[in-house]
């Protein structure tokens, strides 16, 4: 249900809204380039690539603090109530998360200049790929949620969390038992760990914008609704 | 049985001072409130809100049956101050407006000396008696409504020749000198500019401690900032009451939704 | 949506400047217009008060005579003693001492006429107040008559003196003098009584020549009966002889008159021709003329070109000289038979000033008596005094009535048809010709209730009915005008409607009502027609105590004055008129400085 059906009266503060929201949008767009592209790029040792991607974290920075300077200004002008409020806010939070996420993907372009002169074997990168896809998809989908104020997308995004540090885990556990196996392993599954953890985190950001998108929508905190509704499972599963 | 501890916060129960319920008001033949049930709580601001028309003012005035000045003017439904109906036969209207008190929109004080306006609703329902006492009463009524220090060597100027801010002032002076228990302000800083606003918003703040009040406003930023409970009005009928700062940030009603974002008039 | 071309020449175009330029002048015409206006009505008030003014100023003030009464019998200062005391004898005695070869109860009375008829009466009142003064009467003064008054402000004649210097022969003959002269000094009299016998003749051949023409037109009937009785039968001829007859009568009639006039005319003619060389006589028809040799003072009553004869009016002091080389001839303009003073008494009137008997003051007996036959003892303070108590009985009973009535009407009576009809009926009543209130006065106050005729109470009460609706719709009006915002308040501090009201909206509607109560009361106060409805023409001389007193008002006693034929009772009226004027400034100022009080404390 999109909160926002009628368009405000004032016509420029309606555009304003409607710019933050295109700039989340364009935010998350860049974010999630980044993301693939940074995967792409180790595994391929492209270092040209890494290097646009490093350069092209700066955009991200700066879209951030754009994002951060527009609420500000919307805040002491426009007194925002109720909903155009929790949107403001939400979206400063979003940006936040994405800039980190952004962050995440320069970590892992940087790795490219220490894997020099490696060749990844598919057999190894394998589940990284599997593990970025679902990332993506878990950014995708959040921002999905936040944009049109979907409450159940947002819930499901928030579920499959435990399925990306599940992957994680699996991710972990194979990559020790290549380095257990062969010591000359070391060097590839280490960067490859290091890029599991960086998408496992970024899936941890992804999260905190389904939350956002959830605050967006309800003006409830979805973390305390699901604890809330677990202990209610239990509670009938213990009767 | 589960050992889950509930958290359950212990709040004391709200005491309530004035009720209406099911309360309608025709003009005529027109019906302006629509069956309207709120509570107003004690020692809280309450605010009313809504569009122009909505009949908020129409509802604070049924509180000091004020409307009953208006002839064509019709009042059903209950209402009541401390569980006593106030418009039973046997209540006197004029006992009800020495403790239900109202200030107007636009500063109207008595073209007479700022120490007649404040004396006048003492004077006349014998709450003084001597002059010493009368005088007492004036200082504090005026320093409880923060305009003493300033009128205080000029206590026999007319009332007119105040600024607007202090105006108003001086009619809250006036109306909390008869020590009325609840306040009903009808727009009180309308016509005033913003520091002088400012002033009357952290007056009602100070008044709260001793004083239930009533406020209707047009600035919903003015009701966010000065009142814990808010009640949102749309064409007569109530629409969404309950806390200040829940109706700002999250409100459950579309309607409130779009009027306090701006998105309907 | 594209916005309309907005062309900016369209207020700064010469067809806008040509636009702005008409605006202008009709603003300028229109404001010519009202100057205009108030310059017509202004003028038409200055003109009103400039001649009310020039006639009534003189009555302010009135020439007194002091004179040197006998008052040795007087020996107590009891005052029912003084009151017995024969003033009109010690007054009578005192001016006949003064020309003492006056005689004949007839001149004796011209004589004592020179004083007022209210003089002893006057002295009285004022021996009564300082007896102390008998030994210097002359501190006593009485009014002189009011012709005298008005010969001295000269309003009774014009005149032109002549002084000369020839010889002048006395010869005495009784009562008679004969005056020679040796040049002719007496041409512009001559000639005067020549232009007057002149136009007499004329006037009188004028009416024969009107008796000529019905005396030609009786006979050219009767000749022409004559003719008709030839030819007609015997009942007209009957008929006809007796027309003829009444003719004939009335012919004879005619003719006699014709004769007379000629006779009379030829008379003047002859007369005319005859100045200058016989003795004509200086009727009463002519100008006076007076001749002044030395004390003496003589009326001539015939005149030749070299001498005089003439009644001696003042006579000389001891025995009369033979000659005098110094003499005055004064002739006033207006004849005798045209006045009302005579020469006898401009003359003794000229002695007394002479001998500074006489003053001229402040008129007080106009400011504290009350009314008069006579107009130098008429007095407004009566009517002012009457003026006065019937306006406080109207005010004391129209103003409450008329303010609590409107405040009932505005404040508590419920809007039903029952208020519309009592709304409708009040602002009718303030339509109705005042003279019904008087006729409503007479037929309920006086005849049912058999209340007290021309008493000020009375009056107040029929005045008070006028003025009430006034004042009942001018309240409505101001209470209306006090803003809702002022009610509110005072109800809202718990004010009961009727608290709120007298302590909040009266206050603020009293400038309003004030105003118009004052109109109200200045109406009042000008009402003739409904007071003489009820009895307030009374003649009323004593100054009125008591509310129960017969009393009359101003404007009422001007109405009576106005009817007075005396000329001095033309200037009291116009000097009532300036007191009533200056009663209504007064009030309306008295209203003014009350309302800015009201005012300013609010």
């Amino acid at each position: 249900m999109d909160i926002f059906e009628s368009e405000h009266i004032v016509t420029s503060y309606q555009d304003e809204l409607t710019d933050l929201a295109a700039s989340i949008s364009k935010m998350g767009g860049m974010v999630e380039t980044a993301i693939s592209s940074s995967i792409d790029a180790l595994l391929s040792h492209d270092k040209k690539a890494a290097k646009k991607i490093a350069k092209g974290d700066q955009a991200i920075d700066e879209m951030q603090r754009r994002i951060d300077k527009n609420a500000v200004s919307m805040i002491a002008r426009r007194q925002p109530m109720a909903g155009d409020l929790r949107l403001i806010i939400s979206s400063i939070h979003v940006a936040n998360d994405l800039e980190r996420i952004g962050d995440m993907a320069k970590n892992i372009a940087r790795r490219v200049k220490h894997t020099e002169g490696h060749k990844f074997s598919p057999t190894f990168y394998n589940g990284v790929r599997h593990m970025t896809n679902v990332t993506l998809a878990q950014i995708k989908d959040s921002l999905d949620a936040f944009a049109s104020q979907d409450t159940e997308a947002a819930i499901a995004v928030c579920n499959r969390d435990d399925e990306v540090d599940a992957l994680y885990v699996s991710i972990f556990r194979e990559l020790l038992t290549y380095m257990m196996e062969d010591p000359r392993n070391i060097t590839e599954c280490t960067n490859l760990l290091f890029c599991g953890k960086n998408l496992e985190r970024a899936g941890d950001h992804a999260t905190n914008i389904a939350e956002a998108a959830y605050y967006l929508e309800t003006g409830k905190n979805l973390p305390v609704i699901l604890e809330e509704m677990k202990a209610q499972e239990q509670e009938e599963q213990e009767n | 049985m589960s050992d889950k501890k509930k958290n359950i916060k212990t709040q004391k129960a709200p005491v309530i001072k004035m009720r209406g319920k099911g309360v309608d008001v025709f003009y005529g033949n027109k019906q302006a409130l629509f069956n309207v049930d709120l509570e107003i709580e004690k020692n809280q601001v309450t605010s009313l809100i809504g569009p122009s028309g909505c009949g908020k003012s129409t509802f604070l005035r049924c509180f000091n049956r004020m409307n009953d000045t208006i002839d064509i003017c019709r009042v059903s439904g209950e209402l009541t101050l401390d569980n006593q109906d106030i418009y039973n036969k046997e209540i006197d209207v004029v006992e009800l407006r020495a403790r239900v008190g109202m200030v107007f929109q636009k500063p109207n004080p008595f073209p007479k000396s700022i120490y007649e306006n404040v004396a006048y609703g003492p004077k006349i329902h014998g709450l003084a008696n001597n002059k010493t006492d009368l005088d007492e009463i004036v200082v504090k009524s005026l320093r409880r409504a923060g305009l003493f220090e300033e009128v205080k060597d000029r206590l026999d100027e007319s009332g007119t020749s105040l600024s607007g801010g202090q105006q108003q002032r001086l009619c809250i002076a006036r109306a909390i000198a008869t020590r009325p228990e609840v306040l009903l302000m009808d727009e009180p800083c309308s016509a005033l500019d913003p520091i002088a606003t400012a002033i009357i918003e952290e007056l009602i703040d100070e008044l709260r401690e001793k004083f239930t009040i009533v406020i209707v406003t047009h600035s919903m930023q003015q009701a966010a900032r000065v009142s814990q409970k808010t009640a949102f009005f749309h064409l007569g009928k109530l629409i969404e009451e309950g806390k200040t700062s829940k109706i700002f940030t999250n409100p459950l009603n579309k309607k409130t939704q779009d009027y306090i974002t701006g998105r309907i008039g | 949506m594209t916005d309309p071309k907005i062309n900016p020449s369209i207020h700064t175009s010469i067809e806008a400047k040509m636009r702005l330029k008409k605006r202008y002048k009709s603003e300028r015409m229109f404001k010519i217009w009202g100057q205009l206006a108030i310059f017509v009505s202004v003028s038409f008030l200055l003109l009103l008060l400039s001649t009310i003014a020039y006639k009534g100023l003189p009555a302010f003030t009135h020439n007194f005579v002091s004179l040197p009464y006998d008052m040795s019998e007087i020996e107590t200062l009891d005052v029912s003693e003084l009151k017995k005391v024969d003033y009109d004898g010690l007054v009578k005695a005192s001016i006949r001492a003064q020309f003492p070869e006056v005689s004949g109860r007839k001149n004796k009375k011209l004589l004592g006429g020179i004083l007022s008829s209210g003089a002893p009466v006057i002295l009285r009142e004022q021996v009564i107040e300082n007896p102390n003064n008998r030994n210097e009467p002359l501190r006593y003064k009485v009014p002189i008559s009011d012709f005298a008054d008005i010969y001295l402000k000269g309003h009774i004649t014009d005149e032109t003196s002549y002084e000369k210097s020839d010889i002048a022969q006395i010869i005495l003959d009784d009562d008679e003098i004969k005056v020679s002269f040796a040049s002719q000094n007496f041409t512009l009299i001559i000639e005067q009584i020549k232009s007057r016998l002149i136009n007499d003749a004329q006037k009188l051949r004028e009416q024969q020549a009107g008796l000529i023409l019905s005396r030609d037109k009786m006979q050219t009937k009767i000749s022409v009966i004559d003719e008709r009785v030839k030819t007609e039968d015997s009942l007209i001829v009957e008929r006809l002889n007796k027309e003829r007859e009444q003719l004939q009568k009335n012919l004879k009639k005619v003719l006699a008159q014709i004769t007379k006039l000629d006779k009379k005319a030829k008379g003047f003619e002859q007369q005319a021709l005859a100045t200058g060389t016989q003795e004509q006589p200086l009727t009463n028809k002519d100008k006076s003329a007076l001749l002044y040799l030395n004390e003496a003072v003589i009326k001539i009553n015939a005149v030749q070109n070299n001498y005089i004869r003439g009644k001696i009016l003042i006579p000389f002091s001891g025995a009369a000289p033979e000659q005098i080389s110094d003499w005055r001839l004064r002739v006033l303009d207006m004849p005798e038979a045209s006045r009302k003073f005579l020469d006898q008494e401009i003359v003794w009137t000229d002695e007394l000033v002479a001998k500074g008997y006489v003053a001229k003051k402040l008129n007080w007996i106009f400011a504290t008596r009350g009314a008069s036959r006579e107009p130098e003892m008429a007095g407004i303070w009566g009517a002012v005094v009457g003026s006065f108590l019937t306006i406080i009985v109207t005010l004391a009973l129209a103003f409450p009535l008329g303010v609590a009535a409107a405040i009932y009407l505005e404040e508590f009576a419920p809007k039903n048809r029952i208020t519309t009809i009592i709304e409708v009926n009040i602002n009718n009543l303030a339509a109705v010709p005042s003279i019904v209130f008087g006729l409503l006065g007479l037929a309920v106050f006086l005849n049912f209730f058999g209340l007290d005729r021309s008493a000020p109470y009375v009056g107040g009460m029929v005045l008070a009915l006028m003025t009430l609706p006034t004042i009942i719709i001018a309240s409505r009006a101001a209470l209306r005008a006090v803003p809702p915002s002022i009610r509110e308040a005072a109800l809202g501090i718990g004010a009961s409607k009727l608290q709120t009201v007298l302590h909040h909206v009266l206050p603020l509607a009293m400038p309003g009502i004030m105003t118009g109560t004052i109109i109200g009361l200045a109406q009042a106060l000008g009402e003739t027609a409904p007071l003489l409805m009820i009895g307030m023409v009374a003649f009323v001389v004593d100054i009125p105590g008591s509310l129960s007193d017969p009393a009359t008002v101003l404007p009422v006693q001007i109405f009576m004055w106005a009817d007075f034929p005396e000329p001095a009772f033309e200037q009291r009226t116009s000097a009532a008129i300036l007191v009533l004027l200056a009663f209504l400034i007064l009030m309306n100022a008295l209203a003014v400085i009350i309302r800015k009080r009201f005012e300013r404390r609010w």
